[in-house]
């Protein structure tokens, strides 16, 4: 059909009668019926995004309905563990106790303080590396770019395990390397362990933030450092002046993520903790005490309570910080 | 995206050759000595970057008695055989199980969830339908629930499931990842024509050859920047498996590290020696993987970070 419906097309030809009929009676076919058809084909799509509509539901959507379910009962075990344990619905009980829990808060606080020094610098340091690495040559920072992203590549675990071993006494040198400096430093004592944890976190953070940071300096437009140049700005007063606030959106998402995570540290301290039992407990972090009421102690209910709360300190925290942003802006 | 910009900026720039040579010649005081402090600091963050890695190559090379004795940043006697070989025969071999455990868990995660997000952004992408808005408002919002508010509640599921300390605790609940939905989105508006659709839609072919035999060609990139992202996420994972894995014989690497680190120096055999280099041969497919898909996993962050 499709080989001979130019042939129909052309004006004063009167041959091939059937396909002439054939053409004009698909188009006009009822919009009704081509509606029905684009229905279907529509419907037909969205059957392919169903396996991720069920399994986002089943793994995302009713974990997070378990959690508000859970928190509001607890489960006490009658007689010594072998009993059949009973369910009581206990109301806001649990999620009081969560918010009054000194344990609970004094983790948080202590997150906090890690955070508000740790994420700053992070931004900064990663900004100050995507601007060097803007200001050098293409072809040198093309060659630095894959060295300062490694730490990215490394594993946390690794990463943290590495670290680990750099401040231990008996096999690392950097110990010997503050001694050289007559500075004796126990990197896992009380003082020092959050130090300790920032600057491998830092390590390991920075890579990807210069990368997110160093693709949003590349699409700054170059003829406006020109002109900037023309204008007999220096350097330094470019890169905070125009590439600074250029990068601001970008900025701001980094320092999201970047908070968003820290108040869940856990990996790190857990690692820390088999080093350092007596520095880290083991309800360092709020994560680390939800990971422990859950899966040592066995109270589900409560860790799921403590979970909430959490999730409610974070996602204040990120309001917090967008509204900040947002208003100096304006 | 990166390998565009400055090609069309070397371009306009070319056009203004003139004003350029001005510019440069106003400019050329400054960078003479600029240009070394941005040397110097690079090669600073540079050393800060890789130093911790070279310990941990110099390390592993080193035999037990010289690792506590000699210098850590400078090889002693080349005894990296032998540590290897200590590696994987220490507990019945169990590190090369370990390791088999990760490529399973992260390959067969990865590759289900690759599939099923592809689809998944193909159909939020090029089609119309109820329940659309809401599954994108779904995805928005969950990038904003923090994970640990998911960790109790999920190993109550999975327990009741019948997941608890089974493979699927690590492979079934990975496959639904929003994030990879999002990029998948992101890519088919702009890697799968409609008109190309439509073309194949008048030769005949439904929705789903469509999709199978047309479009999930066209998204071959997006794929492999989702699988990639999601393998190196799920190779990296720590928290998930202690919390789901009981036996030692199904743990994933990092985990298996992680409990010879906790062992410490505690037992007769000094188990540092293992950790140290069995963290390097985890972090060696990882490096080499990414460094080798680059351009993948790059235009992932961007685009994630940038949309």
């Amino acid at each position: 059909m499709s080989a001979t419906a130019p042939v129909t097309r052309q004006p004063g030809t009167r041959t091939d009668e059937p396909t002439g009929r054939a053409r004009p009676t698909g188009l006009a076919s009822p919009p009704r019926r081509r509606l029905r058809w684009r229905t279907m084909q529509n419907l037909k799509g969205a059957s392919l995004s169903f396996p991720f509509a069920a399994g986002f539901a089943l793994f995302a959507v009713v974990p997070i309905l378990m959690a508000l379910r859970e928190s509001v009962y607890t489960q006490k075990s009658s007689g010594l563990g072998f009993g059949e344990s009973v369910v009581t619905f206990v109301g806001l009980d649990n999620l009081a106790r969560a918010v009054g829990d000194g344990v609970f808060w004094s983790a948080m606080w202590r997150v906090f303080l890690y955070a508000i020094v740790v994420v700053p610098v992070t931004q900064i340091v990663s900004l100050g590396m995507a601007l060097v690495l803007d200001a050098a040559r293409r072809r040198i920072a093309a060659r630095f770019r894959i060295a300062l992203l490694l730490p990215y590549m490394v594993p946390g675990i690794v990463a943290t395990m590495v670290w680990i071993f750099l401040y231990s006494p008996a096999v690392g040198p950097l110990g010997k390397f503050f001694g050289l400096l007559g500075l004796d430093v126990d990197f896992f004592s009380g003082d020092m362990v959050w130090v300790s944890i920032g600057n491998l976190v830092l390590w390991g953070a920075i890579g990807f933030n210069m990368l997110i940071l160093y693709g949003a300096l590349q699409s700054v437009p170059h003829e406006i450092f020109e002109a900037a140049r023309l204008d007999g700005a220096s350097e330094v007063r470019i890169a905070w002046s125009i590439k600074v606030p250029f990068v601001r959106a970008s900025l701001v998402l980094t320092t999201l993520l970047s908070i968003i995570g820290t108040l869940q540290i856990f990996a790190e301290p857990m690692l820390f903790r088999s080093v350092t039992p007596e520095t880290i407990t083991k309800d360092f972090t709020p994560t680390m005490m939800i990971y422990n009421q859950a899966f040592q102690v066995g109270d589900i209910n409560y860790a799921t309570a403590l979970s909430v709360v959490l999730a409610v300190v974070v996602g204040v925290a990120s309001a917090v910080f967008y509204r900040f942003t947002n208003r100096t802006e304006s | 995206m990166t390998s565009v910009l400055p090609e069309t900026t070397r371009l306009s720039v070319r056009g203004r050759a003139a004003r350029r040579a001005n510019a440069e010649r106003e400019i050329a005081a400054a960078t003479g000595t600029s240009r070394w402090v941005v040397l110097g600091v690079l090669v600073l963050l540079a050393g800060y970057a890789v130093g911790p890695l070279w310990w941990l190559v110099v390390a592993s090379t080193k035999s037990k008695q010289h690792l506590y004795t000699t210098n850590g940043l400078w090889f002693a006697d080349f005894n990296l055989w032998h540590n290897l070989q200590a590696l994987f025969t220490y507990q019945n071999a169990i590190f090369g199980r370990w390791l088999w455990n990760t490529v399973l868990y992260s390959g067969l995660g990865s590759l289900g969830m690759t599939i099923i997000a592809l689809a998944a952004g193909y159909a939020l992408a090029k089609y119309q339908y109820r329940g659309r808005g809401l599954t994108m408002g779904f995805i928005i919002a969950s990038f904003l629930i923090p994970g640990t508010l998911m960790l109790v509640p999920s190993f109550v599921l999975l327990t009741n499931l019948g997941m608890y300390d089974t493979i699927w605790a690590m492979i079934l609940p990975g496959m639904f990842s929003s994030f990879s939905v999002y990029l998948a989105k992101v890519y088919a508006e702009g890697a799968v024509p409609t008109e190309l659709m439509e073309a194949a839609r008048i030769d005949g072919a439904g929705e789903y050859r469509i999709f199978f035999g047309m479009s999930l060609r066209l998204m071959t990139t997006a794929g492999a920047t989702i699988f990639l992202l999601h393998f190196v996420g799920s190779w990296n994972t720590f928290m998930w498996p202690l919390v789901f894995l009981k036996g030692a014989e199904k743990w994933p690497v990092m985990l298996g590290l992680y409990s010879w680190l906790q062992r410490g120096v505690s037992t007769e055999v000094d188990v540092t020696s293992l950790v140290i280099t069995g963290s390097l041969v985890s972090t060696i497919p990882m490096v080499i993987l990414m460094i080798a898909m680059q351009r993948y996993w790059r235009s992932g962050v961007t685009i994630g970070s940038l949309k």
